[in-house]
């Protein structure tokens, strides 16, 4: 019975990381359309960026801020510069265009910062929980992902910016007709994405310790959370998240020996997808002729 | 013509005879070797997921880049070619057949990966292209009957948990072992290693194995199902991060095994800081070289020399990570191979050379420690010592030992 | 009248009488020289030249599996990397554990990589867009993992090939045996999806792709092509993997990462991603581009294929052939302009 709880409380740990860097995926999604796959690359980047400025003795709120205001501008200029040409050209173009930001943030890191495993502070104290279950550092992340989420929300329900992004993202020639600045909420998506992206990475990086490899295989991970939730849902992003998180654990430990846990659990959760082919809370998108 | 002219004459084409003779028995060249230049050829995986290796190949460049500043050797340059295979076995056979076809490289050096040179020994002791000192520490890398081109550098992996394994059987007898290795090669050789070194006691003592794949973000899932096995020690064969994160959970859930950590994982820098150094205390490792980070050798010139060039070359972000000291004496032990062929650079003879090194010691491995290789013996590095973590340092303890355990 | 002869019938009066049979003469001889310049060039080049090329065509079959699927058919792929080793795999177990002869691995791999298509293709009917690439993703990522698992795929070690060498009496050396024994293999896939593609299968293909209401209101059977597609697209793909693992002589599960699959759909779309001739390039640039970048810059090789990659796309966003359809287009009008009018008046005189 102990080694459930503990299963699931990693599980549920390793879950809040896959949670968090899912919601910057569902937030480019909803933004515009398309899945970003240098997403992870980006909020390792954004990493670095705060890792630097904490080595030059900035104290760690302060950096953690400024991190994120380089970010958001560093997603917009993305957004302006990098995917703008690609813009009208079939959504094939854009992919191998994120593809290829990947590579590009992926080799800079590794040449700017080199590929030695580097430590990373955090914000929370390092103390064991709930009898040794969880310790405090984990659960900040999952409550750093649960704030990040209601904000998301929030913005997309209530505040008209939100409003207009989605309509943008879902029919950008009406949304122009209503007046809405079609671009710049693009760029706006990819820049708020940025900003939840480095936060996923300045939360994780005291766990999965900063190197240029560090999302990598997060993003596998994240990307299959994402879709189990429904990818245009965040709270489906996180519930995703955690859920992948602790499917694996218990697929690794009961199922399978673990060198085969990542492919059952992948498994299990196209078995659900078929059920659910827009993930759990996504809604379906019903195209008629 | 006089006579005087005449046997002037003659003395002078007898001279430049001499002469062109005693140069054309002072060099002989393989192809790649020439007066003036010695061409060796490298893979490296500069990107992808194995990239945290590609600064060994920065090390290798950066060395012989200082001894070309000092005058080469035997006066002549070394160009070093190093290309990118990023780990894949297809590019690795494409670069290798690249530089041995039409760069003409004199020989393969410091290949990194099993898999990688796995794809290439074939194709180079065909060819007769010696492939010098792997990157990898693969047990299957000392087979000269079969594979008379391929020559390892690094003690195995496999002699590394066979020492372990005796350490166990002696001092741990009623030991429960749980296991965590990296499911590949690397890992499973740690294994295989710990098994053939327990003997008929394997079934009984290994209770638990656990892998994990370098793409996973965490192995907590799998330190938690090692404790759970009831187990009381456990070797960990990981790379830096998983090292780290198994130190720390072990700890953070509570379990107190004796703990084996790797060589390949123990750095001070890399690993016990990042775990926390209260964590690691206690901790058993193995090793055969001075871990820079560690404060009982920075004192030493030998330290000093080694910071100052890595400081010189621009790696002065890398001087936390261990495995660049694996890489500078390595490329020490190429530069000593090279130096002793003197003029003659075929391949025959370098490999021969290689084969021939008589307790060679280096300074930035463990005093005790020799490099020593035969015609039947292609393992330069026999001996590790064993080491114990005191939260500050590795305090080593005992002799050294070679695989056998005397 | 066969599907052949129709649409040839169709092709000359669309391009206009006389004009479309010289146009479509024109295109005939070009394709015979690209040919005979692929038969000779392995007797100018070195080795090593020979080898690279003989990967370049591997990657091309690949790629055109690839196109076969998202081009024509519309349905995105990010697993293919795993059906190329699959494909591997069959021939290297063959080989090796059964002493087949290396020719006969690649029907094998064929039937396996149809099987795993359709085996893929059925539940795939049910996604579209990112989440049909999270199923083919997990294709891709499975792949390592179970060839590690099994230790008659050789497990962590992979497995080693005894060297292919040429047929006794042939005097010509193993590299360029290799070359053109792939050479025809290439022809005959370029051959096969061609017929497929401009025959009735490729019109439903395509139909299914750009609007599958209407093809399916039409009466096509969109589950049915569908399949068929993924299906023949994993059988091009697997034989391309039985061909790198000859031409290699070594398979291991390192060889197929993630990245495989994400470079074949890089590949498809710098060739351009409906088009066959795209295959090729896409070929040449997967080869090529990585060690171009490597001689550029040793310290970040990854930068600057990816800088190669979003240039690439700017440039020609429907990729290199894609981008040239609209020039090809344009020169068949030229064509068409100058004896067109001329065949029309030649038509009134005759009518009277």
């Amino acid at each position: 019975m102990h080694l459930f709880l503990q299963q699931i409380f990693s599980g549920l740990a390793a879950g809040a990381v896959y949670a968090s860097l899912a919601l910057a995926l569902v937030m480019i999604y909803r933004a515009t359309d398309l899945v970003n796959f240098a997403q992870g690359e980006m909020a390792m980047f954004s990493t670095y960026i705060a890792w630097m400025l904490v080595n030059a003795d900035v104290p760690f709120w302060a950096a953690f801020a400024l991190t994120l205001v380089v970010s958001f501008v560093g997603g917009m200029l993305i957004e302006r510069v990098v995917i703008r040409p690609v813009e009208n050209a079939p959504v094939l173009a854009t992919v191998v265009v994120t593809i290829g930001l990947l590579l590009i943030f992926n080799a800079s890191a590794g040449w700017l910062f080199s590929y030695t495993l580097q430590e990373f502070p955090s914000p929370f104290p390092d103390r064991p929980l709930f009898g040794a279950l969880m310790t405090s550092r984990d659960l900040g992340v999952i409550a750093v992902t649960l704030v990040m989420l209601g904000l998301l929300f929030v913005f997309f329900r209530y505040t008209t910016i939100g409003l207009a992004m989605r309509a943008a993202a879902q029919n950008p020639a009406s949304a122009r007709l209503c007046g809405i600045r079609v671009g710049r909420m693009l760029a706006i998506g990819w820049g708020l994405a940025a900003a939840i992206g480095a936060t996923a990475g300045i939360m994780v990086a005291p766990i999965l310790f900063l190197d240029p490899n560090m999302m990598g295989g997060v993003l596998l991970y994240a990307f299959t959370g994402a879709l189990l939730g429904g990818i245009t849902s965040p709270v489906g992003a996180v519930i995703g998240g955690l859920i992948v998180g602790v499917t694996e654990n218990l697929v690794g430990t009961y199922l399978i020996a673990s060198q085969l846990k990542l492919t059952v659990a992948l498994i299990l959760i196209i078995v659900v997808l078929v059920f659910r082919p827009h993930g759990l809370f996504g809604t379906a998108i019903v195209r008629r002729v | 013509m006089t006579v005087k002219q005449t046997l002037r004459a003659g003395l002078s084409v007898v001279g430049l005879m001499l002469a062109g003779g005693l140069a054309y028995a002072a060099g002989q060249y393989g192809p790649g070797a020439s007066d003036t230049e010695i061409k060796i050829g490298n893979t490296m995986p500069y990107s992808g997921p194995a990239s945290s290796y590609g600064v060994l190949g920065k090390v290798d460049a950066a060395y012989f880049a200082t001894i070309n500043q000092q005058g080469g050797i035997n006066g002549r340059k070394i160009s070093f070619i190093s290309k990118d295979d990023s780990y894949s076995p297809p590019k690795t056979v494409e670069l290798v057949r690249q530089m041995v076809e039409q760069d003409q490289v004199l020989f393969m050096y410091h290949t990194l990966g099993t898999p990688p040179n796995m794809a290439i020994h074939g194709y180079l002791n065909d060819n007769k292209v010696p492939q010098l000192f792997v990157a990898t520490g693969a047990d299957q890398w000392n087979d000269p009957k079969h594979f008379p081109w391929t020559m390892m550098w690094l003690p195995s992996y496999g002699t590394e948990s066979r020492i372990y394994a005796s350490y166990i059987l002696k001092n741990l007898p009623d030991a429960k072992i749980a296991v965590l290795y990296q499911n590949d090669d690397y890992g499973k050789d740690y294994l295989n290693g710990l098994r053939a070194g327990l003997g008929d006691k394997a079934a009984k003592m290994i209770v638990a194995t656990q892998s994990y794949e370098t793409t996973d973000p965490t192995v907590d899932s799998q330190v938690v199902a090692l404790q759970a096995s009831g187990a009381n020690v456990l070797l960990t064969a990981a790379i830096p991060k998983f090292a780290a994160q198994t130190i720390r959970k072990v700890y953070d859930i509570g379990w107190k095994p004796t703990h084996f950590l790797n060589s390949v994982g123990n750095s001070v820098g890399t690993v016990m800081k990042p775990a926390g150094l209260e964590k690691g205390v206690g901790i058993i490792s193995a090793t055969f070289f001075k871990d820079p980070t560690d404060p009982q050798w920075q004192n030493t010139p030998e330290y000093k020399e080694w910071l100052d060039f890595m400081k010189t070359h621009g790696l002065s972000a890398n001087v936390t990570d261990a495995q660049t000291v694996v890489a500078y004496s390595n490329v020490q032990t190429m530069v000593t191979v090279l130096k002793a062929s003197g003029n003659n650079l075929t391949r025959e003879n370098i490999m021969k050379q290689a084969a021939s090194l008589h307790n060679l010691t280096l300074p930035m491995l463990l005093p005790g420690i020799t490099l020593n290789t035969s015609a039947d013996d292609f393992s330069p590095i026999k001996q590790m010592q064993l080491q114990k973590f005191d939260g500050t340092t590795w305090q080593l303890f005992g002799d050294v030992v070679s695989a056998s355990g005397s | 009248m066969n599907d052949g002869a129709a649409a040839f019938a169709t092709e000359k009066l669309a391009v206009g009488g006389a004009a479309g049979w010289r146009f479509a003469a024109w295109r005939r001889l070009g394709i015979a020289a690209a040919i005979m310049l692929a038969a000779a060039l392995p007797f100018a080049l070195s080795n090593y030249h020979v080898f690279e090329l003989t990967l370049v065509m591997i990657y091309a079959v690949a790629v055109l599996g690839l196109n076969i699927l998202t081009g024509y058919n519309g349905q995105i792929s990010l697993g293919h990397g795993g059906f190329f080793a699959a494909g591997a795999y069959t021939a290297a177990i063959l080989m090796h554990r059964y002493g087949v002869p290396y020719w006969a691995t690649l029907p094998a791999a064929a039937m396996v990589g149809f099987a795993l298509g359709v085996l893929f293709g059925l539940p795939a009917l049910r996604f579209e867009g990112p989440y049909l690439a999270l199923v083919t993703l997990a294709m891709a990522v499975a792949t390592p993992q179970t060839l590690k698992y099994f230790s008659w795929t050789g497990g962590q070690q992979g497995i080693h090939l005894a060297k292919v060498m040429p047929p006794s009496g042939v005097p010509i050396d193993r590299d360029r045996w290799l070359y053109f024994f792939v050479l025809v293999v290439l022809l005959i896939a370029i051959r096969v999806a061609a017929n497929m593609l401009n025959g009735r299968t490729g019109r439903a293909w395509m139909a299914i792709r750009d609007h599958s209401i209407a093809a399916a209101a039409m009466g096509i059977h969109t589950a049915r092509y569908k399949t068929l597609a993924f299906g023949t697209s994993t059988l091009f793909t697997a034989v391309a993997g039985a061909l790198s693992a000859i031409v290699v002589g070594f398979v291991a599960p390192e060889s197929f990462s993630l990245f495989l699959s994400l470079s074949f759909l890089v590949g498809s779309a710098v060739g351009g991603i409906a088009t066959i001739g795209g295959a090729v390039i896409g070929g040449f640039f997967i080869e090529f581009v990585p060690n171009f970048a490597n001689d550029i810059s040793d310290a970040a090789p990854w930068a600057i294929y990816g800088l190669a990659m979003l240039l690439f796309m700017y440039a020609m966003p429907r990729g290199v052939v894609g981008s040239l359809v609209p020039l090809a287009v344009w020169l068949r009008e030229r064509t068409m302009r100058g004896t067109a009018a001329t065949e029309i008046s030649s038509n009134r005189t005759s009518e009277k």
